[in-house]
């Protein structure tokens, strides 16, 4: 989302194109190391960017180690604990996850990790379609400020911010380029 | 983003943005139906009054899981005769229930206008789960759902309503949500049960129900009232089978894909034949199913928009 | 009616100018029914009656002079008309005293700009025998409006047999009807209006056919359609009224059509009228100022009426029957209910609405200003005409009529505001309506009865 007060605010590129994408490859790597190979691994992607997200990891991990790996979409707009508190509901989108999520390794993919309020969501969700083996977590970027015990096993690049920051993900599928940008004392 | 009102009050007037919105939302709770776990934390600490005024088993049950599964807590409050009778009046009764903090109200109520008069009682979210004859509409977004769900759009389909349009809410509120998605709407019945004016709702109005059935996508069969019969709006039962009853060969003439639909509950025999209620071209079971992804989208729609009473003076 | 008030007056006037009077309204512009409006034209009272209509200057300045100043009214830029008449009232008692008493009622009437109102017998018990009637009028000594008693058509306004008409008569009604429900069977109408002609008086019907109507609650039309509420066809009113002018013309007695609401009812007496039928009519500001289109907005109870508002054809219809003379009369219907009566489910809620307080703004602002009638028209339909229905000497400023005056602020601008109402009940649906045309005095046997001051 491009800062209505962009040029009064510094905005830093943190990360072009090809950086996202060596950072992806790298977590694809991981992802196969940590759970030796492919088998019964299963990508979820978090609406809307994580699950552009998950897609690219699914190609290239399916590139990689040429074997299936299953995807999922989730919104955890129905699992946020701010459900009943705000004015007007976000519009839910479609959760689509058509396996069976018994006794898999679930990789959870994200864009931006920070309070780690939707990833909690993402986990309670993912727990009601079944039991999983493990539940791990991707995300692009990890910018701090947790308020829930919450940690990432793969990221792509760890970004030090205020809370007045405002972290920009443009995907090329959902936002026409590749980048990561900072827009120092954007945010709320 | 949002509806427009806090209420659900009824299909008319209601936007074609708004009901495509409810539309879209209950798609993501349908789904929800079908996983091994069907609840979602959602609507967690929110109080919903199920307010039944008069008999109703499925609507009330339809509404009641659909609470649960969106955990919210939901307490019944049934009454057989209005509260007039019984010395206490209905602002009375609603606001105590209220006081012990409620946050939605579903109301089902013999007169006509009770779910806008609690909006002047009551802070709650109130949803229209029947008013006298007047609306229907989440059985009207239910319908919309099912058709959608079939034929991925409402726009240019011909649909039919047969029955006793006269004293049907469910017939208001598919007509007013029908015509607003694009529908292009027909009713069919004896001439005693059709409402004053009816041409004046922007519908087709036959009394002859093969006339009616001319080129038709989707037939909504209404539940006849035995009691309309007693009340003389039509000699017998038999001869309203006979007249309006739908039935294999009637249908046979139709040449064309068609879909079956009703409210319930059926009175097997005498609008529909079982035959037809159990084809492949019905789909009643489906809109039940489909009743509680409606309500769940409903719920889930209101119960992020709060608001003081709209009191007015006097 | 048969007087000489032209003989009466030479001889009065002559004793009284310039002698003192009781009570002198002066300045204001004069409505007389039986003339028109006579420009700054000067009333002198004596005794609770009038004595004259001056408007010739030297004869006024004599008669100021030597009235002392606290006795007269300065009604200069204000309209002074004969106290007004209201044909159609619910007192409520006996009964229902937490809703309207008889003194809280006339009180509602004085402010009204009524001097003279009639009531109906729904009571609980109804007013049906002498002691009822009696009670009533005893009720009304000292109130500030005078108060005629309709008695029932039928013991118990049950509609099965006669009430003692000739006894109610005499204990001072000065009509019968059975208001609220339809005199249903035709042969008990047909005795009852060859019996009352016995005495002169006519018989008020609510004409609504009882089976026509069911239990239906506003008007049939697309709007009860539209809410699936069970409606009040229009034609129960027309059948109702045909039947009686049918039965009018076969017996010679004399029917008033109460609180006409419907285009066919307004027709059916027209024609009848032509016909030399004895019908008269009546016609109430809530029928000719809302359409039943208004309830779906709110639900508002207040808009619970028998008959219904109907549709603007009818609202159209009813008052082409007031310009016309259709309608004899304007009729408020007062009805006053309990809020928590009216603060339930809309079919919950009984019929009517309070209308003493409103009626002369809503008959000025949605006739007068609206150019269907003028002063004058509209005045007569309030005075000399419900007067002579209920055959009374009233309702003109003939000399040594009682002098009831009212006294109007024709441009007076006003906000609907049910506290204000002295009525003790407020079911009103006009709250918040603007209306134009207030009651500033009005003056009941020569006595400032209700000012606004």
């Amino acid at each position: 989302m491009p800062g209505k007060s962009a040029s009064r605010n510094k905005t830093e590129l943190f990360l072009d194109g090809a950086g996202i994408s060596r950072a992806l490859t790298r977590i694809a790597h991981e992802i196969l190391e940590h759970n030796r190979g492919a088998e019964n691994v299963a990508l979820v992607g978090v609406l809307t960017r994580g699950a552009t997200l998950a897609k690219r990891l699914q190609a290239l991990i399916e590139k990689i180690e040429g074997a299936k790996v299953e995807l999922g979409l989730m919104d955890i707009n129905l699992y946020r604990d701010d459900a009943t508190t705000r004015l007007d509901q976000p519009v839910i989108q479609r959760t689509d996850i058509l396996f069976d999520v018994v006794d898999k390794n679930i990789v959870l993919v994200d864009d931006v990790l920070y309070s780690g309020r939707t990833i909690r969501a993402a986990i309670e969700q993912l727990i009601d379609f079944g039991r999983p083996r493990s539940i791990q977590l991707a995300v692009l970027v990890d910018r701090g400020h947790r308020e829930l015990p919450i940690r990432a096993d793969y990221v792509g690049k760890n970004i030090p911010t205020n809370r007045t920051d405002r972290v920009n993900v443009h995907l090329d599928e959902d936002d026409g380029d590749d980048s990561i940008s900072i827009e120092r004392g954007a945010g709320k | 983003m949002g509806l427009a009102s806090r209420h659900l009050l009824g299909l008319e007037g209601v936007s074609a943005e708004d009901l495509t919105q409810i539309l879209d939302t209950s798609i993501s709770f349908r789904e929800i139906l079908e996983r091994p776990i069907k609840k979602v934390p959602t609507l967690r600490g929110v109080t919903v009054l199920n307010l039944f005024y008069e008999a109703s088993t499925r609507t009330r049950i339809s509404f009641e899981l659909a609470e649960k599964r969106l955990s919210a807590d939901s307490i019944n409050f049934s009454a057989s005769t209005s509260s007039v009778k019984k010395g206490e009046s209905l602002r009375d009764t609603v606001q105590n229930i209220e006081a012990m903090k409620i946050d939605m109200v579903v109301v089902r109520h013999k007169s006509a206008g009770t779910p806008y008069f609690l909006t002047q009682c009551l802070n709650s979210n109130i949803i229209n789960a029947g008013d006298g004859a007047h609306e229907h509409p989440t059985q009207g977004l239910l319908d919309m759902f099912t058709i959608r769900q079939k034929y991925g759009s409402l726009k240019g389909l011909r649909v039919l309503l047969v029955g006793d349009i006269k004293h049907s809410r469910v017939a208001r509120s598919n007509i007013w949500g029908f015509k607003t998605l694009g529908a292009n709407v027909a009713i069919c019945g004896p001439s005693t049960l059709l409402p004053y004016e009816a041409e004046r709702f922007g519908v087709d109005v036959y009394t002859n129900l093969d006339e009616a059935l001319e080129g038709v996508d989707v037939v909504n069969i209404l539940r006849i009232q035995l009691e309309r019969q007693q009340s003389g709006m039509f000699p017998s039962q038999r001869e309203y089978t006979h007249l309006f009853g739908l039935s294999s060969e009637r249908l046979k003439r139709l040449n064309k894909n068609y879909t079956i639909m009703h409210p319930g509950p059926i009175n097997r025999g005498v609008e529909i034949t079982s035959e037809i209620a159990d084809s492949e071209s019905s789909v009643v079971l489906e809109q039940v199913t489909n009743g509680q992804a409606v309500r769940m989208a409903v719920l889930y729609l209101l119960s992020g928009k709060k608001g003081e009473p709209e009191e007015t003076e006097s | 009616m048969s007087k000489s008030p032209v003989k009466k007056q030479e001889t009065k006037a002559a004793a009284g100018i310039g002698s003192n009077y009781d009570l002198i309204v002066t300045g204001g512009d004069v409505i007389d029914p039986r003339i028109g409006v006579l420009n700054d034209a000067t009333i002198l009272i004596r005794d609770g009656e009038f004595v004259a209509v001056e408007t010739d200057k030297k004869k006024v300045a004599a008669a100021l002079k030597a009235t002392d100043k606290s006795n007269i009214i300065d009604a200069t830029g204000k309209l002074v008309t004969p106290g007004l008449i209201d044909l159609h009232v619910h007192l409520r008692e006996p009964g229902r005293e937490d809703e309207e008493t008889v003194i809280t009622g006339a009180q509602a009437a004085a402010a009204g700009g009524f001097t003279t109102i009639c009531c109906m017998p729904n009571t609980t018990p109804a007013i049906d025998d002498q002691e009822t009637v009696r009670f009533v009028l005893s009720e009304s000594v000292g109130a500030p409006c005078r108060v005629f008693v309709v008695g029932a058509v039928t013991k118990n306004r049950a509609g099965k047999e006669l009430a003692e008409i000739g006894d109610l008569v005499k204990a001072g009604v000065v009509a019968i009807t059975d208001d609220g429900d339809f005199v249903q069977d035709p042969d008990l109408m047909r005795r009852a209006l060859e019996y009352a002609q016995m005495f002169d008086i006519p018989i008020m019907q609510h004409a609504e056919d009882k089976y026509l109507v069911g239990d239906g609650v506003m008007n049939e039309s697309f709007a009860s359609a539209k809410l699936g509420i069970r409606g009040r066809p229009a034609v129960a009113e027309e059948i109702a009224t045909l039947r009686d002018i049918q039965l009018a013309k076969f017996t010679g007695g004399r029917v008033h059509i109460q609180h006409v609401s419907s285009a066919g009812t307004v027709d059916a007496i027209r024609r009848a009228k032509a016909e030399g039928v004895k019908i008269t009519a009546e016609a109430c500001p809530h029928h000719f100022s809302l359409t039943d289109d208004e309830i779906e907005k709110k639900f508002d109870t207040n808009l619970r009426v028998n008959p219904p508002i109907r549709t603007q054809a009818d609202v159209d219809a009813v008052i082409a029957g007031l310009v016309d003379g259709a309608i004899d009369c304007i009729a408020t219907d007062h009805a006053p209910h309990s809020a928590e009566e009216k603060d339930v489910e809309f079919d919950q809620a009984p019929a009517g609405m309070v209308g003493l307080e409103t009626a002369l703004g809503l008959i000025k602002t949605r006739l007068i200003d609206k150019g269907y009638l003028s002063w004058t028209d509209a005045i007569r339909k309030l005075t000399v005409n419900p007067a002579r229905i209920i055959n009374q000497p009233l309702g003109d400023l003939s000399v040594g009529n009682s002098a009831d005056l009212t006294i109007i602020d024709p441009e007076a601008q006003w906000t609907v505001d049910p506290s204000t109402f002295k009525s003790k009940s407020r079911n009103t649906p006009f709250t918040g309506w603007e209306l134009s045309g207030k009651v500033v005095k009005t003056i009941l046997r020569g006595k400032v009865a209700y000012s606004s001051e």
